[in-house]
């Protein structure tokens, strides 16, 4: 899923220190998943804001909604008889939800309450890791199944750097070199050799080197 | 301004332990401020940030919870997350310019009457010593 961190109360403040009267729009997509920007989230931005307004003197008005996807243009529509009776809209979904919005109502002012951060999973309650960067060409069948583009801090495809120590990565002793994983698990299957096979260098155009990405699946489209 | 504050505080207060001490204190006939609002909850485990927070922004002057000691929750570990929540509860208000010792958490057994009046007690004089809830405070003027 795509795993987000609210931003902080100040800076979603900042964003709507002229307004009165806003919608909050949470989403029940990866956000909801990764604890975010779901139902419950979007209750407790709305009544810190509440409080926070009040002690100004100034309350605002909040509207509490939650799309079942901010990614798809039919749940964009459904707000379309209201979007316009606020000052703002606040999404608390990942980066596409807010862009969806702006598309979808030009003349709206969208602001996001989340950073999205990274493709990741629950590694336990409480906690997610990065595990895809999203490169558009898929290779972990070659590295025992673990992505050194996203797991590895520099992305390397050709074996451990200098800094990997007793497992960790250099940059900080709980961030496990997915190089020295790779190697360990290769060693355990007996396949080491695999690691030695000579590969065709990574074509990165199909990552964001390419510029903005599209995927067009001829058998659904109208 | 301070002699006739009287503030307002809710207390959530798990069956198995805080109300019941809440009980005896009666039985005992320990008198305690009557600031205090008890909410019956079956576990503290069963109180989220959006009650907290939803006390304040009404105009609670002050919130706690009462649990049972750590490690004799009846269902295990529900005051122990509540906990959490409290710290993050806390942490929201700080942000926002509001004092985080308006919500507390505190840990009791059922037979602790005495120590639930105390608390009530603790509670109201550190929330008078705050004053009232900015948010009340507000509306009010």
């Amino acid at each position: 899923m795509i795993v987000a961190d609210r931003k902080p109360v100040p800076e979603i403040l900042e964003m709507v220190s002229n307004d009165q009267n806003i919608l909050l729009l949470g989403c029940k997509g990866c956000v909801t998943v990764c604890n975010t920007g779901g139902l419950k989230e979007v209750q407790v931005l709305a009544s810190t804001l509440k409080i926070a307004r009040k002690k100004e003197g100034n309350p605002l008005k909040i509207k509490e909604e939650v799309l079942e996807r901010q990614c798809d243009p039919e749940y964009i529509e459904e707000i379309r008889d209201s979007y316009d009776n606020y000052d703002a809209i606040i999404s608390m979904a990942c980066g596409v939800g807010p862009q969806f919005l702006s598309e979808a109502y030009p003349d709206q002012r969208v602001l996001p309450a989340v950073n999205t951060t990274f493709f990741g999973g629950a590694v336990r309650h409480g906690v997610w890791e990065e595990r895809c960067a999203g490169c558009g060409t898929c290779g972990i069948h070659h590295f025992g199944g673990l992505c050194p583009i996203a797991r590895c801090s520099k992305s390397l495809l050709h074996g451990p750097c200098g800094g990997s120590a007793n497992g960790s990565c250099e940059i900080a002793k709980d961030v496990e070199c997915i190089w020295d994983m790779i190697v360990r698990k290769k060693m355990e299957q007996g396949r080491l050799d695999d690691l030695q096979q000579i590969r065709s260098a990574k074509d990165w155009l199909t990552a964001r080197d390419g510029g903005p990405r599209r995927s067009i699946r001829e058998e659904l489209t109208e | 301004m301070a002699d006739s504050f009287d503030p307002k505080i809710v207390a959530f207060c798990c069956k198995y332990c805080a109300y019941a001490a809440g009980d005896l204190a009666g039985s005992m006939r320990l008198s305690y401020p009557t600031n205090i609002r008890i909410i019956q909850v079956p576990c503290t485990g069963r109180v989220d940030i959006i009650h907290l927070l939803r006390a304040i922004e009404d105009g609670a002057d002050g919130v706690y919870v009462a649990g049972c000691l750590e490690g004799e929750c009846h269902f295990l570990t529900g005051n122990l997350k509540t906990k959490k929540k409290v710290t993050f509860v806390r942490q929201t208000l700080e942000e926002i310019g509001i004092e985080p010792e308006r919500v507390q958490m505190f840990n009791l057994s059922s037979a602790m009457g005495p120590r639930f009046a105390e608390i009530a007690t603790e509670m109201t004089a550190k929330i008078s010593k705050l004053g009232p809830n900015v948010v009340e405070a507000r509306k009010a003027a």
